[in-house]
């Protein structure tokens, strides 16, 4: 009975919509106030900036030579797709990157302005705008250095259209970032019966099974679209502690690196680097005299 | 209205975080151009603690572009030679707080000033003849003794070369914190409000209180606070020896009425830290200097607190130890003779011990004495402040590289807690130790008697203290 109210007509990419499900749209409609609660109903996500804003710093470090003490993402523009109320958008905008946060519901976009203007550093590093990927790919191609779209892809409605979105407005070269929950018989027993059910980690109707993406196929649509996958990563987390961590697994949540390929094609094996590469670059916080 | 606070405020005492979220009087609303200044860190209080801290601060390469303020009651401290006579506050500085001051590069200053390092600490007990020695295998020194001026000053000229990061306002007091509400409410400001006496504001995003025991930010935090005021004052004084001499050597006896202890400064001066009742000590403050001087040697000489069955139990016990273990005595040195007392230099003051049940509140931390006071027998009071940067300005340094907010509750309560685990313990003992000394009765000196013998004894317990 769900799907009669899902928005799943093809249309071609570059009119509106076709990847915005309305109806994931009114379940963050109803939550707008509460992003900035890191105890409510968003604790998880907070929690997950401690170890999805180090790989994506540490990732891009190591990709660049140039380093600003102090702002380590000085200097790179980033696009934050289904950025919500903000919650990933500002801890990149502290290190120093000039992030544009799109969400398509306003609600969310009004409480990410308004919790960023409180902090003149924010407010000029990041803007924010209501609008689906597909409506700023116009006026944005090639602009970005870098796009996260995290805990994003399992509510869009038409993957392969976002993916190709990405692609046309990230520069070549450029990486892209995806955070999602694997489909997998764990995921749902974890991911929905256990995590919204039973513990609450999840306000309950957030995730709907049948859209989770099984990282294989992420790689196939990533792949066949001009994208070069360098690292897929499984997440776990600890409902215990709140906390996030890393684990060989994917079979619940992951996290994926990918490249846009370069002016001449390049082909790349996919095989995800080991954990311990992620370990190492997240565990020094330097004091330099 | 008061009955939407006192909603608030009820609510808030049920989660068990919700209760760290305090709903203080409203922040005002401003519209961001009328807005004060916003800062990323605010170190109330300039003394050594919270200069140290918004030096370490100032140094950290995360903290590159960030902006720091410190506010300072008093005047700027900073001498380029010191004077000829020693200042009666020293500090007897940790190792571990050595590499804290050299990783902000004060370190250099204090050693071009004037400092004494010293390699053995003996311990003994008036009433008998049980004796600990601290003393390092290695040659290296147990710690300094620095006047407390000149850790003053060598903090004042590491401000001045991050002064682009750090601001200082001296003769600066805050008086008055505004709370934010728990961050959820998106309408008022999120940011600590604070009050000069001058009429400024001034806004951050962390509010650190370095403010001393009586610290105004965990008053004004309502954070409960664990306070004892012991019957005793310290009488400090700066002495010349009779005889010049290596003094490497930190000496503390325990007499009945509280610890006497005598701190290197040269090889010919040491300062004196005697805790005891605050009748006597108002009676040393006021007898002229040659009774002053006596009184001081005699109770480091005096046998008068021995009593036959102590020595004879000391004694069986020590040669019980020499059969099991042989080297488990140490030699006993004798303390050095005071000649004289520079003029001006006595003074006294009250002694407490004090510990805040919280060290952490949404976007506020306290540091040093305004999150726990010791008593000075320990030697430990500032080393637990400087403990207390290295562990805050870690989380913090990795906090900034987070992007995460600096006033975030969940990251702050890492600090409360690796700290409380550390302090406590530290505090509890000292308290003990403090008490366990403070009487004459046969069955509890012959406790401690053995008790520190057999800790002389024992290598591990040493290493670990």
């Amino acid at each position: 009975q769900l799907s009669l109210f899902r928005f799943t007509v093809k249309r071609p990419f570059s009119t509106s919509y076709s990847s915005v499900d309305s109806k994931e749209m009114k379940k963050f409609q109803l939550l707008a106030h509460k992003w900035w609660d890191e105890e409510g109903e968003y604790a998880a996500l907070h929690a997950m900036n401690d170890i999805r804003v180090p790989f994506i710093r540490d990732t891009l470090l190591s990709m660049s030579s140039n380093y600003h003490p102090g702002n380590p993402l000085s200097g790179i523009k980033i696009l934050d797709v289904g950025c919500g109320g903000g919650l990933l958008s500002e801890p990149l905008g502290r290190l120093g990157a000039s992030v544009t946060g799109i969400d398509p519901v306003e609600d969310n976009i009004r409480t990410a302005d308004r919790h960023k203007s409180f902090d003149p550093v924010l407010d000029k590093r990041i803007q924010y705008k209501s609008s689906s990927l597909e409506e700023i790919v116009e006026e944005s191609m090639e602009t970005f250095d870098v796009i996260v779209a995290s805990e994003v892809v399992e509510h869009v409605a038409d993957l392969e259209t976002f993916i190709k979105c990405c692609s046309q407005v990230l520069k070549p070269e450029g990486s892209l970032f995806i955070t999602t929950i694997n489909k997998t018989q764990l995921s749902y027993v974890l991911g929905i019966v256990v995590a919204e059910k039973i513990m609450g980690i999840v306000p309950e109707g957030t995730h709907e099974w049948e859209k989770f993406v099984p990282p294989e196929e992420l790689e196939r649509l990533l792949e066949s679209n001009g994208f070069s996958v360098r690292t897929v990563n499984g997440m776990l987390y600890n409902p215990l502690s709140g906390s996030w961590g890393w684990m060989e697994s994917t079979s619940l949540n992951y996290a994926v690196h990918a490249v846009k390929s370069g002016a001449q094609a390049r082909s790349h094996t996919t095989d995800a680097p080991p954990e311990t590469d992620i370990q190492q670059h997240s565990a020094t916080a330097g004091t330099a005299g | 209205s008061s009955a939407a606070m006192a909603a608030l405020r009820g609510w808030a005492l049920l989660a068990p975080l919700g209760a760290r979220l305090r709903a203080g009087p409203r922040a005002p609303l401003r519209s961001a151009a009328s807005a004060p200044p916003l800062y990323d860190v605010v170190v109330s209080g300039g003394g050594m603690v919270g200069s140290a801290m918004a030096a370490v601060l100032g140094h950290d390469i995360h903290f590159h572009d960030k902006k720091i303020a410190l506010l300072e009651a008093g005047p700027r401290k900073e001498y380029d030679h010191v004077p000829d006579s020693y200042s009666n506050r020293v500090s007897s500085i940790s190792p571990g707080s050595a590499t804290l001051l050299r990783s902000c590069g004060a370190w250099d200053h204090v050693c071009n000033l004037r400092l004494k390092p010293f390699r053995r600490m003996q311990v003994w007990d008036a009433c008998s003849e049980a004796m600990i020695v601290f003393e390092k295998d290695d040659l290296d020194d147990m710690g300094y003794i620095v006047e407390n001026d000149v850790i003053m000053s060598a903090l004042t000229k590491q401000l001045d070369a991050v002064a682009d990061r750090v601001e200082v306002f001296y003769r600066s007091r805050a008086v008055g914190y505004t709370w934010p509400l728990p961050s959820h409410s998106c309408d008022a400001s999120p940011w600590v409000q604070v009050e000069l006496a001058d009429g400024c504001r001034l806004q951050t995003k962390l509010l650190i209180g370095a403010d001393g025991h009586n610290s105004v930010v965990r008053k004004e935090a309502e954070i409960k606070n664990i306070a004892h005021q012991y019957d005793q004052s310290a009488v400090v004084a700066t002495l010349h020896l009779s005889e010049a001499t290596d003094n490497n050597v930190a000496w503390q006896r325990f007499l009945p009425t509280g610890p006497i202890a005598l701190l290197p400064l040269s090889d010919t001066a040491s300062s004196l830290v005697w805790s005891t009742s605050h009748d006597h000590a108002s009676e040393l403050l006021a007898m002229d200097e040659e009774s002053f001087v006596d009184s001081i040697n005699s109770a480091f000489w005096s046998n008068k607190n021995h009593s036959d069955l102590i020595d004879t139990a000391g004694a069986m016990f020590r040669s019980a130890i020499s059969l099991l273990k042989p080297s488990g005595t140490a030699v006993r040195q004798l303390p050095p003779s005071v000649a004289k007392v520079d003029p001006e230099s006595r003074a006294m003051f009250p002694l407490g011990m004090g510990h805040a049940t919280e060290y952490v509140q949404h976007r506020v931390a306290l540091i040093g004495d305004a999150a726990h006071r010791v008593h000075p027998l320990a030697g430990q009071g500032v080393n637990l402040g400087f403990g207390d940067i290295a562990c805050l300005a870690h989380h913090l340094s990795a906090t900034a590289f987070n992007g995460s907010d600096l006033g975030s509750l969940k990251h702050l309560l890492k600090f409360e807690t690796e700290r409380q685990r550390h302090n406590v313990s530290l505090i509890a003992a000292t308290d003990v130790l403090k008490r366990l000394y403070s009487t004459t009765l046969a069955p509890l000196v012959l406790l401690r008697t053995w008790g520190l013998q057999a800790t002389n004894a024992l290598p591990p317990v040493k290493v670990r203290i």
